[in-house]
């Protein structure tokens, strides 16, 4: 067992470089509590990254989202609720700061967009279903189900 | 019509979305986020100066007269393609010139100011970046125009350039002049 030392050698190295590559994209926050944290990370997961604003406050290790996480979480302290924290935020970074932004007039296409899509892609359905079978019992009425398939 | 044509149609349509977000996103800009703060009374801050760091400077020695609030630093590497431009065409505005200078080591701003060159009246720094989130800050260079009530009339996102000058900062300047005393 001469090439032992070696190994253990290799294996401290190999940790080494595992340990120091684990992102730090969150810094630790002093949580009182689980329930504190479930909280704060629930409502980060909300919030958008002004910097890479495909990420969300949890997510990123932008120093402006660290900066935000702090004073979210100091706000959290102060006994804030989240619809304040998050008007707080909106006071300063508008609605982007939100990734679901609230239903008002000008979102209201955003919000039922997609629902009005759907129900016109219904509709065409509906009527097109509505003329083949009008059509088909014009054509052939004596034709029996079996026939059809 | 035929209704054969109608899946066409239907890609056709879809390409058309394709090539207008295509469109879109390249004619503007999507890290320009609409501020909430224009036309709104600026924060309330106080800093410590760059050069005195005992000595704060804030909205009080800034009321009264307008002033334009430049986000700069010295890791940023657009600022370097905005500095000239101000110290070329900074002293065209006719106001003061704010240099915030945003999470940024004092040595460090003060080596990158002292190379390119001051066009600032006074430099505030805010390295933990508290007054920066209250300003609704997400980069750096931003450039925020405040009149003489303390009231943001403007925000500019990324590099000024002279375009922005002459489109932008000059005509609303000169109507802060014109409105008010």
């Amino acid at each position: 067992m001469t090439r032992a030392p070696w190994r253990w050698l290799a294996a401290f190295v190999i940790a080494c470089l595992v340990v120091t590559r684990v992102p730090a994209a969150v810094d630790p926050l002093p949580f009182k509590d689980h329930a504190e944290e479930v909280r704060f990370q629930n409502l980060a997961k909300q919030l958008r990254c002004l910097v890479c604003q495909n990420e969300n406050l949890q997510d990123s290790s932008a120093p402006l989202a660290a900066d935000l996480r702090r004073e979210v979480f100091k706000q959290m302290q102060a006994g804030k609720s989240d619809a304040q924290i998050k008007s707080w935020l909106t006071e300063r970074y508008s609605d982007f700061v939100l990734y679901d932004p609230p239903l008002r007039t000008g979102t209201w296409l955003l919000w039922f967009g997609p629902l009005l899509i759907v129900l016109v892609g219904a509709l065409v359905v509906a009527a097109t279903i509505r003329k083949r079978s009008l059509a088909h019992r014009n054509s052939a009425p004596p034709a029996t189900p079996e026939d059809d398939w | 019509m035929n209704t054969r044509l109608l899946p066409l149609l239907g890609f056709l349509l879809l390409l058309a979305l394709l090539g207008f977000g295509i469109w879109w996103s390249s004619t503007h800009d999507l890290r320009e986020v609409p501020s909430p703060l224009i036309d709104k009374p600026a924060p309330q801050f106080s800093l410590p100066l760059l050069e005195f760091p005992t000595r704060s400077f804030g909205s009080k020695d800034l009321a009264g007269e307008p002033y334009l609030l430049n986000v700069f630093a010295s890791w940023c590497f657009a600022c370097r393609d905005e500095h000239p431009i101000l110290m070329q065409q900074g002293k065209r505005l006719g106001i003061r010139l704010v240099g915030f200078n945003y999470k940024d080591e004092a040595a460090d701003a003060k080596r990158w100011l002292a190379q390119y060159g001051n066009p600032y009246d006074v430099v505030i720094a805010d390295l933990p970046g508290k007054v920066a989130i209250d300003f609704g800050v997400t980069g750096a260079p931003e450039s925020f125009l405040v009149d003489g009530n303390g009231i943001i009339r403007y925000k500019h996102i990324s590099p000024i350039t002279p375009e922005v000058i002459e489109r932008e900062l000059l005509p609303r300047i000169a109507a802060m002049r014109g409105g008010g005393p």
